[in-house]
């Protein structure tokens, strides 16, 4: 018919080059996996054969399916945002947090009761610990935030995602990343840093897949129709960018063989310690705070029909949160071997820290001012409101941990894990619940199937953190204390182990808060499920996705 | 113009918006990191800490690999109790050799610093098999599974080398005799015993999993454990001569 008129379809040179890059890898991972030294390195170099040999099948198949010219950047004026990514990501984002929470649970009842660690290698409480913490971190907290990332920069730039198959390497890229850390932790590979456990040649993998993260992000920003970045974005880039420099300098490792997965990090000792505090750290300053204060940026005043409530403090929340963050790290060592200096240096500045968050806190929950009635009819605006309160509890709860004095109390104790928590369950989980019950009817152009069970998520959740942290500020500061009681003649009062039993009523507890917050996530998965499979169309189409007529 | 205006420069500009960000973050990591390898004081001047034997290292590795170190510490904190309970504070140079450190964050159960000679090699054996046998309200996993795997030793001198090339003082002797020194100090009474103590002053040399038979991932750990704090002799040690 129209053939005539239609142009030559050509392979472009990122199709072809890609696909011979993928070859070339998989042919590569087969003579890995040949030689391999161990079985389970083996199993992950055919791991990678595979998703090579997949992606070059996938592109191949994707170039005979296309049309010949590329999609266009506009349709009748509007840009045509290009959301497939972005719904591949929120989907899993979802995924990843059900398994994230499950073992999470499942760690938190290994501890009550050490029976459930049933003395397998592989589901032992050392090896499923950073597999819960690499879940709900990097994947379900990594999955929203490039699913968010990628649509916020196309809404704020008014432009369609720069690349083609770039923004799919990211996002299927990245999966396979978390996929190969996790089955690792399982099969014992590991590099013994907390947060940065996967080895080598899972890290190299990452960069590659961060720097396009990192290429895409700004080559959209590029394109933008509007003369001003937006703030969100601005967050979302010190988030991209800091990560960046963060995984670089702290798994500067030198692997044993190309035939094992063993490596051994340049650095030693106290110099490793600080490394990787300052890594870990800012983990949480960049990953968990930077990147969902982006999220924060956009969807509460979106949620709320409102303005972001004063431009010069985001002006100044930008930047003294990003300067004073990375100076935090020394506190997760206080009177450890590193040096005084570093620490009390530490300690001021992660007190300070504490005036920027709150600053983020009072522009988020400021940028409520004329819409407040809605957090009576709106849950959705209400989990993202309650999120940022999380923010500032525990964002005063760090600076005060950060004090020497108290430090000595609560380090090593579960009061550490509490504060963790009501920052990660409540900060963290709530703002991306509250971006995803946005996310998901715009972007599958449907109405939210039910807000009652948003309320109802809303709640369960909540009841599961308070129980959560509550247990754990009690058993943290009960066993502290325990550790330095003394009898009247001068005698440790308490042996290790009389504080460990101490803590199982707690555990316990703990358990069942997070057993609630998995149900409420539940809940909140089959929401969804009946919004994105309902026959219903959503009214309201200007946020709908353009559709070619 | 106002202050504020000038902002717009980087909200219009992504690449000085990087580079700005760039600068920010720069200057508090190198503030904190850079000195740690040139201020002389950061590691104390002491005797007696030394690389770690290969069967150590080896054993090293399982502690990474089963995640120890998410519930044990091995950071004594200069305060009374944790001094009475667990020994003279650790010192930087203590973990010169470690990589990674392996210092922890949090103690589920007890600090390890210096659980070296404090328990027999039968008592890690029952503990590591059941830790409830030898202590009732214990929450650790069981590592059964160590005493009945082979430990795979036949690349690490690979190791060593690696070792070797990131700063750790292995000579080539040490990494000649990786494989063969592995074998000797697992077992009781060896003949070239004398040649790892050479090699590795006071390291321990003796079947310590409890089966001569074979060198199994049980002997590597307890090995690794037993020499754990052990290295400095705290009758000798001068905590003003690192006053520097």
């Amino acid at each position: 018919m129209a053939n005539a008129l239609a142009p030559q379809k050509q392979m472009t040179f990122g199709e072809g080059g890609l696909a011979l890059t993928f070859a070339a890898l998989a042919a590569l991972c087969i003579v890995i996996a040949a030689k391999a030294y161990t079985p389970e390195y083996a199993f992950h170099a055919y791991l990678f054969t595979a998703a090579s040999v997949a992606a070059v099948f996938a592109i191949i198949n994707r170039y005979y399916d296309r049309p010949a010219e590329r999609a266009p950047l506009t349709i009748d004026g509007k840009p045509n945002y290009n959301m497939g990514p972005v719904k591949f990501a929120t989907v899993i984002a979802m995924f990843w947090g059900i398994a994230g929470f499950t073992v999470g649970l499942i760690i938190a009842l290994q501890l009550a009761f050490p029976l459930l660690n049933f003395d397998l290698p592989w589901i032992s409480f050392g090896r499923l610990r950073p597999l819960h913490t690499s879940a709900v971190i990097f994947a379900f907290g990594g999955n929203v935030l490039l699913a968010t990332s990628f649509y916020v920069v196309q809404r704020t730039s008014r432009a369609r995602l720069a690349g083609d198959l770039a923004p799919w390497f990211v996002v299927l890229g990245y999966n396979f990343f978390i996929l190969i850390a996790g089955t690792g932790y399982l099969l014992g590979i590991t590099q013994g840093k907390e947060y940065a456990e996967p080895e080598w040649y899972s890290d190299l993998w990452l960069t590659v897949v961060w720097v396009t993260y990192l290429l895409v992000f700004l080559a959209t920003l590029w394109r933008r129709t509007e003369p001003h970045i937006y703030v969100a974005n601005w967050f979302y880039l010190a988030f991209i960018v800091t990560i960046a420099v963060l995984h670089l300098g702290n798994n500067a490792t030198v692997p044993v063989s190309i035939f094992s997965s063993k490596s051994y990090i340049v650095w030693s000792g106290v110099q490793d310690a600080m490394v990787q505090w300052w890594y870990g750290h800012n983990a949480v300053g960049f990953f968990l705070t930077a990147g969902f204060l982006a999220i924060m940026y956009y969807f509460i005043p979106k949620r709320a029909e409102r303005p972001v409530y004063s431009y010069r403090l985001s002006i100044i929340h930008f930047w003294a949160l990003i300067f004073l963050y990375i100076w935090a790290g020394p506190h997760h060592l206080h009177y450890t071997a590193l040096p005084d200096w570093a620490q009390t240096l530490g300690m001021t500045f992660s007190i300070m820290l504490w005036m920027p968050s709150w600053g983020g806190m009072i522009n988020g929950i400021m940028t409520l001012s004329g819409a407040w009635d809605k957090l009576r009819t709106d849950p959705v605006l209400r989990l993202m409101v309650v999120s940022v309160a999380f923010y500032g509890m525990s964002t005063f709860e760090g600076p005060m941990m950060s004090i020497k004095i108290v430090n000595s109390l609560s380090h090593y104790t579960d009061w550490t894990i509490g504060h963790v928590h009501s920052g990660a369950l409540g900060w963290v989980a709530y703002i991306s619940f509250g971006a995803i019950y946005c996310l998901v009817p715009w972007l599958w152009n449907r109405p939210l199937y039910s807000l009652k069970l948003v309320n109802w998520h809303f709640w369960v959740s909540t009841v599961g953190i308070v129980l959560y942290i509550t247990a754990m500020w009690v058993s943290g500061i009960l066993q502290g204390l325990m550790w330095r009681a003394y009898t009247s003649l001068g005698f440790l009062e308490y042996s290790f182990v009389e504080t460990v039993e101490a803590m199982h009523p707690f555990y316990v507890i703990r358990a069942l808060g997070g057993f609630l917050f998995l149900c409420g996530a539940l809940i909140m998965v089959w929401n969804l499920w009946k919004t994105v499979n309902s026959a219903e169309k959503a009214e309201t189409a200007g946020l709908a996705l353009a559709p070619a007529e | 113009m106002s202050l504020w205006q000038k902002h717009a420069i980087f909200e219009k500009n992504s690449i000085v918006l990087v580079i700005g960000i760039l600068v920010v973050i720069a200057i508090g990591g190198l503030v904190e990191i850079a000195p740690l390898f040139y201020l002389k004081n950061t590691i104390e001047k002491v005797d007696g800490v030394r690389p770690y034997t290969p069967l150590e290292l080896a054993g090293r590795n399982i502690y990474v690999r089963e995640g120890c170190y998410l519930c044990h510490s091995q950071m004594i904190r200069p305060l009374r109790d944790e001094v009475e309970r667990y020994g003279h504070y650790s010192l930087a140079a203590e973990s010169m050799y470690d990589k990674p450190f392996q210092w922890g964050s949090k103690r589920t159960g007890p600090d390890l610093a210096r659980v070296g000679g404090k328990y027999s090699d039968d008592w890690h054996r029952d503990h590591l098999r059941d830790p409830r046998s030898v202590v009732p309200g214990s929450v650790m996993p069981g590592y059964g599974f160590l005493a009945s795997t082979e430990l795979d030793f036949q690349h690490i001198a690979d190791d060593l080398k690696v070792l070797r090339l990131e700063g750790v003082p292995y000579s080539q002797d040490m990494i000649d005799n990786a494989v063969k020194d592995v074998a000797t100090q697992a077992t009781t009474d060896a003949a070239d015993a004398a040649d790892v103590i050479k090699r590795y002053p006071k390291a321990q040399v003796r079947d310590f999993d409890g089966n001569p038979g074979r060198i199994s991932e049980a002997d590597a750990l307890i090995a690794y454990l037993q020499m754990l704090g052990t290295q400095v002799d705290f009758n000798l040690y001068d905590d003003k001569a690192n006053i520097r």
